[in-house]
């Protein structure tokens, strides 16, 4: 049930909370934990979704919003905000399963309760050869009407081939 | 399952994590495993609120402990505990023979002496749901060969 994971998430920010003094390094860890757990996600993603390389980044916007987080979070974030280059998007969640039953503290106003997402995204995307920005703009959590995802497409990263290889 | 797997590797991050920060001197190594069961204490209490709204009070303890082992142990990891044995003096043994925090890790003896960060967490899960249902306990784990896994339950009388 996803309010297992939920719940441990909430846990583990809160442990991350007493363990570093400032919410900045919480945040960091967040990432960093993210990125982790994304580089080993995407390998499960590949294998239940089947979905094929994707030809550009609108393509593998529609994947995240409407296969990925439908199959991990239960919901379907909304694609808006396409910058004039095709760069850079924005996934609209109505509401974050995430923060359910979360409330932030008066103290913690420059946490980023969420950031695991950030750091998920980008090590996944990375392990399709996608290196990507992925940050917050807008958070139910502090007070505003949705939350915002803006992820952008930085470059393509090449497949490092060891030496002497074609 | 899918959200399974998130969890999966939400946890196997969240060892590794406590673990790599008390390397670099973020406190101590014999803090991990509690923070790990306090971690787990927490959720077990969110996750008792949520289950037992709509369950019928439960007639002693040993139903409780049925319920932990089949509805709590079943929404929790996908299916029941294996085995169960008490002494029926407040002692439970709950036998896993197919641990999910460990069937990823290995068959046997391998990488033995890591099993026990991995399952920090759910002795504080276990503690913890049964806390929410007035029980007030001491939850010890053990690992022989992976990936079966004892959980041991001991009562405390207030």
């Amino acid at each position: 049930s996803s309010e297992l994971f939920t719940l441990t998430y909430g846990a583990l920010v809160t442990q991350l909370c007493k363990d570093y003094e400032n919410d900045e390094d919480v945040n960091k860890q967040l990432d960093k934990m993210g990125y982790n757990i994304g580089v080993r996600l995407i390998e499960d993603f590949l294998a239940r979704s089947n979905v094929g390389r994707c030809h550009d980044f609108r393509e593998t916007a529609d994947v995240i919003a409407k296969i990925a987080f439908k199959m991990y979070l239960g919901i379907t974030p909304s694609i808006t905000n396409w910058s004039p280059g095709g760069d850079e998007f924005s996934l609209i969640l109505e509401n974050n399963p995430l923060v359910d039953f979360v409330e932030l503290p008066d103290n913690h106003s420059s946490l980023i309760y969420s950031n695991l997402l950030c750091g998920v995204l980008r090590g996944a995307l990375e392990m399709v050869q996608m290196a990507v920005d992925v940050k917050f703009v807008q958070d139910t959590l502090k007070g505003d009407s949705v939350t915002e995802i803006r992820m952008k497409f930085i470059r393509r990263i090449e497949d490092n081939l060891p030496a002497g290889e074609e | 399952m899918a959200d399974e797997a998130l969890f999966l590797l939400l946890h196997n991050e969240m060892v590794a994590g406590l673990y790599r920060a008390a390397e670099h001197g973020e406190g101590e190594n014999g803090r991990c495993t509690t923070k790990l069961e306090s971690m787990g204490f927490r959720v077990g209490q969110g996750l008792i609120e949520r289950f037992t709204k709509d369950t019928a009070r439960f007639k002693d303890e040993l139903d409780i402990m049925k319920f932990i082992c089949k509805d709590f142990w079943t929404t929790v990891f996908r299916k029941q505990i294996d085995n169960l044995r008490t002494n029926h003096q407040g002692i439970y043994v709950l036998q896993d023979n197919k641990f999910r925090l460990l069937t990823q890790m290995s068959a046997g003896k391998q990488y033995l002496e890591h099993a026990p960060k991995y399952l920090a967490f759910t002795c504080g899960l276990i503690r913890g749901g049964l806390s929410n249902l007035g029980i007030k306990s001491i939850v010890t784990a053990e690992v022989s060969s992976m990936p079966a896994c004892k959980f041991q339950v001991m009562i405390q009388k207030i």
